[in-house]
């Protein structure tokens, strides 16, 4: 059943919605900030990509909600709209919000007064607050969806796995329309010294705008961000009943295991070629078709040449355009699939691909055609666009999209 | 002091549900009338315990339906 992408939303280090965060892209512009002086003042790492404007809810609507479901509502609620707040079945309607972590800064408070105050006076809204399929729930009650609400957990692949479970949820017959994407607020001094305690962060504090670097010689890990990002895949039937604008088509999605480590990327990256290849079959397309990958690039030193190894052995000798957004919105972890599968989409629809900004060197073991310094523009005609999303546990997840 | 209770309770429930303060009236059902969910109960519950320094069961909490309920049961307990 042909699927296509009818609505966008987002909240993110670059701006409070999708057009000013694609404008900014467009510009190369970081959202990388200091963080405030006494977020953590031991942390080896003082920045990360916090939110451009503050999810702008009233203030009972953000109490009763974690930081992660206030972002997934701010996203969801643009995309819905953008999407002509379609009339639908509610029978029909589902909601797939991925999520890296969930509401953990809840948890982390609720266990503060825990000890503090004790047990009498824990929040009979922390559950609710906290558990993963938080935000996925906040946004099904808002739309009333009845089809079905998942979470798909996969670490930083979850946002790109929500969009294939969501096209997933129309292919098998259960629903016309899927709001679906994923939701981060990760930014805590605990997680930081977590991820930090991996050697997986960026510490280049004397230039934290500079940080993120995919695929240049000096890059040294990811950097930290929060956000959420929502598209609305529909049946094309019902898109086309209703007279609704078409960004792009769903054309396909890999999902595979590296089956390698917890944390490293297969230095062959065999699952994430497979991924590809995957997507490209479901796509029904060869790999000279793909003029554009937007790629997981995240800035470590193994992770983007592990891609780019990967992107080689699935599309030959194909030279597409391949750009690293995170370096613009950082890492925003179980957001980032949605958000870069996003931003493939309005690439196709605008045909222009966002640059990687920071990239001065590109290392020699990174045989790709990296869009860098500005956007460049995509051909007219019938295009396809992969997005690439891969996460901690070795989940390695590719989404194929076609230009309408 | 029943005027002060209904006052305090009409700060907490607006601050917990976002009730306007002029809504929160003695003959007002938590359920029915300020659309008060069970999870808000409790906060508010929690947030009385707090303010008036008293401890109401579960038990208790049942049988105060309306705003009224509420302050005669707080009144009655700081007596």
């Amino acid at each position: 059943m042909p699927i296509v992408v009818t609505g966008l939303g987002a909240t993110t280090p670059l701006g409070g919605d999708m057009p000013s965060t694609w404008e900014a892209l467009l510009a190369g512009r970081s959202g990388i900030n200091r963080l405030p002086e006494d977020f953590g003042p031991e942390l080896n790492v003082q920045f990360a990509g916090q939110l451009a404007v503050e999810p702008p809810l009233d203030r009972v609507e953000a109490r009763r909600l974690d930081r992660a479901q206030q972002v997934a509502l701010v996203a969801a609620r643009e995309a819905w709209a953008d999407a002509g707040s379609p009339d639908v079945d509610l029978l029909r309607l589902g909601t797939v919000i991925g999520t890296g972590i969930g509401g953990f800064m809840t948890l982390l408070e609720a266990y503060d007064i825990l000890k503090e105050r004790g047990p009498s006076r824990v929040s009979p809204l922390m559950v609710p607050m906290l558990m993963p399929n938080g935000p996925a729930a906040v946004v099904g009650l808002e739309f009333r969806s009845a089809a079905g609400v998942h979470t798909p957990v996969s670490a930083c692949a979850s946002g790109a796995e929500a969009i294939a479970v969501g096209a997933a949820m129309i292919e098998d017959g259960r629903a016309d329309i899927v709001i679906a994407g994923g939701a981060e607020a990760p930014i805590h001094p605990l997680t930081m010294a977590g991820f930090a305690a991996m050697r997986a962060l960026s510490t280049r504090n004397d230039d934290p705008q500079a940080a993120s670097r995919p695929y240049d010689v000096d890059r040294d890990g990811f950097v930290m961000g929060e956000g959420s990002a929502v598209l609305i895949l529909e049946s094309e039937e019902h898109a086309r009943a209703r007279g609704a604008r078409i960004y792009a088509r769903y054309a396909g999605a890999g999902l595979t295991a590296d089956a390698h480590h917890i944390a490293q990327p297969d230095p062959e990256g065999r699952g994430a070629a497979r991924a590809m290849r995957a997507a490209l079959a479901q796509a029904d397309a060869s790999p000279h078709e793909v003029v554009h990958v937007n790629a997981h690039a995240t800035s470590t030193p193994q992770g983007d040449v592990a891609e780019a190894v990967a992107i080689r052995a699935a599309l030959g000798d194909a030279q597409p355009l391949v750009t690293g957004t995170k370096s613009m919105t950082g890492h925003m972890l179980g957001a980032a699939g949605a958000a870069e599968g996003a931003f493939t989409v309005l690439a196709l629809y605008h045909r222009v691909v966002p640059p990687t900004i920071n990239l001065q060197r590109q290392d020699p073991e990174i045989d790709l055609d990296v869009v860098s310094g500005a956007a460049r523009e995509l051909p007219a005609g019938d295009l396809l666009a992969l997005n690439n999303s891969f996460g901690f546990g070795g989940h390695d997840v590719a989404v194929a999209f076609r230009s309408v | 002091m029943s005027q002060e209770i209904q006052d305090g309770l009409a700060v907490i429930i607006n601050e917990v549900a976002g009730v306007p303060v002029e809504d929160v009236k003695l003959d007002k059902s938590f359920i029915d009338d300020l659309d008060i969910d069970s999870l808000s109960m409790v906060e508010v519950v929690m947030a009385a315990e707090d303010k008036w320094g008293v401890k109401i069961p579960d038990s208790d909490v049942k049988n105060l339906r309306t705003v009224g309920d509420a302050v005669d049961y707080i009144a009655k307990a700081t007596a």
